[in-house]
């Protein structure tokens, strides 16, 4: 029931002359001006590179540099390998398997998301260090002094990985649930009379199809940690970031700090080469659109235990202990924080978040689908440049916004008034506008990832069809491919969203004259060495994300193919063949 | 239904991010940029609007992307004056020439010469000074002298201070530039980090936590730090603190090594009367009772007293050093921590 569809996406309209360069398209047009227009900021900055910095370089090369790449290399590396044993896993027992608690589990999985990496690694400092209550508990109950005792350190480059771990895997568990709840049953049910036994059905068909959707994930994951200063900062480990900021500021040479970037990003173009890579030798589209829901296998005994441990763990580490910690906090501070002022903040914040997650949603759409409808070399190009700026960190992203929105204010302005005596003052700079700009082009990678993964799991056959039947390319994407992507597109939304709540350093340097978001206040505070103080509006990213990522879990359990017939029965799990669902018109072309 | 809601979303995303007034700079206001975080300049400038009828914006961030923001908003920035808790920070936003030189008898009667600019183009607000503190089991303080003292084998493993991406240590080590040269810092920064107890890690409370816990015997951190453990609510932090000694180190010498919040008009300021005002004000004696109260900074008055907490550390010689020269030493500091291997 897969086959190897044609490595071609979708045929482009008919054109009179042949090829597909020979005449752009206006899907193609449109998604290399917004590529372009996005990829501005990162390009400024990269254009620094060429700008000559030779001894700050060589000081570098001769010092830190060594040091950078290491720690940045075994940070992603442990990330990576920490994400996915956590992610992949669990997205496969939440989705197809039945055991106590997993309704609950498959939206509490996600909550780590909500929690900011600094704010994570604060709190577990806070608790895990050597005065702090766990090892002072221990001392007395031991009666052991420093030194006396083996304690792992959580300042260090193994507690930066696990920081990073416990808050980033949900991406990849998001991306492959959603496309775990997307596989046909056909296809599993065809594994099974095959004679594979659950572990070999998950091995060998359901994972190789979920294959994009848990590269995207890690993609995301990998883009983040690259992109990470809060946490190596504050546990005092030399990585990329740090070392860019110390030599912007520090040295004072931001063409060398470019240089590093320039660094950085050679590190991500290795990453999207390499899920390219993967992806080059096969795509797997469903053939079939029978879609029925999935039987679970229902796990008991010691298997039912495990699955609920396997499940716990990451909900208890990455997401109950920290929120109590701060919620214990929060109470000792309530007179710091119960003002008028937080709800202001808690709206801001809500704003700012939502805006960002449509626009980006919407622009990644357009990237995606031209993609689809007319690629070629130019336009993946351009949508791969407009991704780029997830592996840069805020602030490099935020001067690079400054430099050219303040270069078109201050000519404008100076146009403005040799010819009409009239000063426009700025225009784009410290508005919301900038900020909203900076979000996009932070975060379009991971609505980008994320709808093409669910793009590229429709087959081609339906635009076809579709086409065939006489609707053009945007009726095909408005009436055919959203339907099926509603998931997708929630999903991504929710990334977006929850990443704009969490974003820090554009913010901070971006925003307009008395503006400030949870981010603003939860770093200002923790940066400062108030932790406690900084606890409710940490506490308050974290609740503020609950709410859509609840509310989105339950929609992308609904988007799944079947589940509407199975929410009208209620008893799913033992009906083994379930009525065919076909959404309206979509579906059974 | 989603798609329209998608839709409507985004249209008015657009509508509202372009709608959105630019900050305007109107009589009667005064627009700050504030390296000082909101919760400890909020209440002064509060105070003053409350004084003066003048309405206060305000923007806080990191001193070095505010600057680098000022600069690129060039002569249509909105800003009127900088705020930084760093003397580096000040010096390389008159370098950048985005500060404008202020003449207020006022000023320059109240605050000492040090603690100024030259040309008047910043004022020192409040001071904190960074000490050797100790832990009172472990450390004789007749053991201590001098910061240089520190590289001593006899405090092997048993040193305490936060990472060099920090720039009060960036300031402490240009400090060391100004008065020693390059030669003579390189080689106490070599000494120094040979007698660190761990890789530098976490922030100046967490130096005087594993100070108290044991970890290390001696750190080195800000007293405002220790002051606000001393004179908080939690006494658990309180506990920690008590088990600290404060000692000023270089004494004998050129004093112990302070630096300054402090701040400056704009070169293109809208408002640079208001401006003044708000500088004026920031140096009025309840404002300095504040900064000493609140925040346990010393008053960068000598005539304004300072705090119980601050007092109970004792009296001290302060280095008096012209802090421009922590700006202009910033670069080679972080060079020499770099090859230390300072972290």
């Amino acid at each position: 029931m897969i086959t190897e569809a044609a490595s071609q996406p979708a045929q482009a309209p008919r054109s009179w002359l042949p090829g597909r360069l020979a005449r752009p398209g206006i899907w193609q047009i449109t998604a290399v001006t917004v590529a372009l227009v996005l990829a501005l900021p990162v390009l400024v900055i990269f254009a620094h590179v060429f700008i000559p910095s030779g001894e700050v370089w060589s000081h570098l090369r001769e010092t830190m540099l060594g040091e950078y790449v290491a720690n940045s290399l075994l940070l992603l590396f442990g990330v990576g390998v920490g994400v996915l044993v956590i992610g992949v896993p669990v997205a496969w027992l939440v989705s197809v398997c039945e055991f106590p608690g997993r309704r609950v589990f498959q939206w509490a999985l996600m909550l780590p998301l909500a929690m900011p990496a600094y704010i994570i690694a604060y709190t577990y400092t806070g608790m895990l260090d050597f005065a702090g209550p766990v090892q002072t508990l221990f001392r007395e109950l031991t009666g052991l002094g420093f030194g006396e005792y083996w304690f792992p350190e959580i300042r260090s480059l193994t507690g930066a990985m696990l920081m990073l771990t416990l808050v980033l895997y949900p991406y990849v568990y998001l991306l492959t649930r959603a496309a775990f709840l997307e596989q046909s049953v056909c296809v599993l049910e065809v594994s099974r009379t095959l004679g594979s036994g659950p572990y070999a059905s998950f091995l060998r068909v359901a994972l190789p199809l979920a294959r994009p959707a848990v590269i995207a994930g890690l993609t995301l994951a990998l883009m983040e940690v690259l992109a990470d200063y809060g946490t190596v900062a504050y546990f005092g480990i030399p990585t990329f970031t740090t070392g860019i900021f110390r030599t912007w500021y520090g040295l004072a040479d931001p063409a060398a700090a470019a240089q590093l970037a320039a660094v950085l990003l050679s590190f991500v173009f290795v990453l999207i080469l390499l899920e390219r890579w993967s992806r080059m030798r096969a795509r797997f589209h469903h053939t079939s659109s029978r879609y029925s829901n999935l039987p679970r296998y229902r796990l008991r005994g010691w298997k039912a235990s495990a699955a609920v441990a396997a499940c716990l763990l990451p909900v208890l580490l990455g997401f109950l202990i920290p929120a109590m910690q701060l919620s214990i906090w929060a109470v000792r501070t309530r007179e710091h924080w119960m003002n008028p002022d937080f709800a202001q903040l808690v709206f801001n914040t809500f704003y700012l978040a939502a805006m960002a997650a449509a626009i980006a949603v919407t622009l990644a759409l357009v990237l995606a689908y031209a993609r689809r409808m007319q690629g070629g070399p130019i336009t993946a190009i351009a949508v791969r440049v407009a991704g780029l700026g997830y592996a840069v960190p805020g602030t490099v992203i935020a001067i690079g916004v400054m430099l050219p929105f303040a270069w078109f204010d201050n000519t404008f302005d100076s146009l403005m008034r040799d010819w009409l005596g009239i000063s426009t003052g700025l225009l784009l700079s410290g508005t919301l506008f900038a900020l909203l700009f900076a979000y996009v082009v932070r975060f379009l990678a991971v609505s980008l990832q994320t709808v093409e993964a669910g793009l590229g799991k429709i087959k081609p056959s339906m635009d076809d069809a579709a086409r065939s039947l006489g609707v053009r390319p945007l009726g095909t994407l408005t009436r055919v491919h959203l339907p099926i992507m509603r998931g997708t597109l929630l999903t991504a939304l929710l990334l977006v969203f929850v990443d704009v709540l969490k974003e820090l350093p554009a913010t901070l340097i971006l925003r307009p004259f008395d503006f400030n978001t949870l981010a603003v206040r939860a770093f200002e505070l923790a940066g400062d060495e108030r932790l406690a103080e900084s606890s409710s509006a940490a506490l308050a990213i974290v609740l503020v994300g609950l709410l859509p990522v609840i509310l989105l879990s339950l929609t992308i359990e609904r988007s799944r193919p079947g589940q509407r017939q199975r929410m009208r029965r209620r008893n799913g799990d033992s009906a083994r063949t379930e009525p065919i669902a076909v959404p309206a018109g979509t579906r059974g072309a | 239904m989603f798609r329209n809601s998608l839709r409507l979303l985004g249209i008015a995303a657009l509508g509202a991010a372009i709608g959105l007034p630019v900050s305007a700079s109107a009589d009667g206001e005064v627009n700050v940029y504030s390296a000082r975080q909101e919760n400890l300049i909020k209440p002064l400038l509060d105070d003053f609007t409350r004084d003066t009828g003048i309405t206060v914006n305000l923007l806080t961030g990191r001193a070095d992307e505010l600057l680098q923001r000022l600069r690129l908003e060039g002569r249509n920035s909105p800003a009127d004056v900088l705020i930084t808790v760093d003397a580096g920070n000040l010096h390389q936003a008159k370098e950048a020439e985005v500060l404008s030189p202020v003449d207020s008898p006022v000023l320059n009667e109240r605050i000492p010469e040090n603690f100024r600019d030259v040309d008047g183009h910043w004022y020192g607000l409040s001071l904190r000074a960074r000490p050797i503190m100790y832990n009172k089991d472990t450390v004789d303080p007749s053991e201590l002298s001098t910061y240089e003292a520190l590289t001593d084998p006899k405090w092997r493993g048993r040193i305490c201070i936060r990472s060099s991406s920090n720039i009060y240590n960036q300031s402490l080590v240009a400090s060391m530039i100004a008065s020693n040269g390059t030669e003579a810092t390189s080689e106490w920064a070599e000494g120094l980090v040979a007698n660190f107890a761990r890789p530098p890690q976490g922030g100046d409370t967490d130096q005087i936590r594993a100070a108290a816990a044991g970890v290390c015997d001696i750190a080195i951190a800000n007293t405002y730090y220790l002051g606000g453990m001393l004179a908080g609510d939690d006494p658990e932090q309180r506990a920690v603190a008590e088990q600290i000694g404060v000692f000023f180190p270089n004494q004998d010498g050129r004093g112990t090594h302070v630096n300054i919040s402090g701040a400056g008009v704009t070169a293109h300021a809208p408002n640079p009367g208001n401006g003044v005002q708000l500088i004026e004000y920031l140096t009025g004696e309840e404002a300095q009772r504040w900064y000493a109260e609140v925040n346990q900074e010393y008053p960068v008055r000598p005539e304004v007293p300072t705090s119980e907490t601050l007092q109970s550390l004792g009296d001290f010689k302060a280095d008096s050093l012209n802090l421009s020269l922590l700006g202009q030493y910033n670069a080679e500091a972080v060079r020499i921590m770099d090859r230390a291997g300072w972290r």
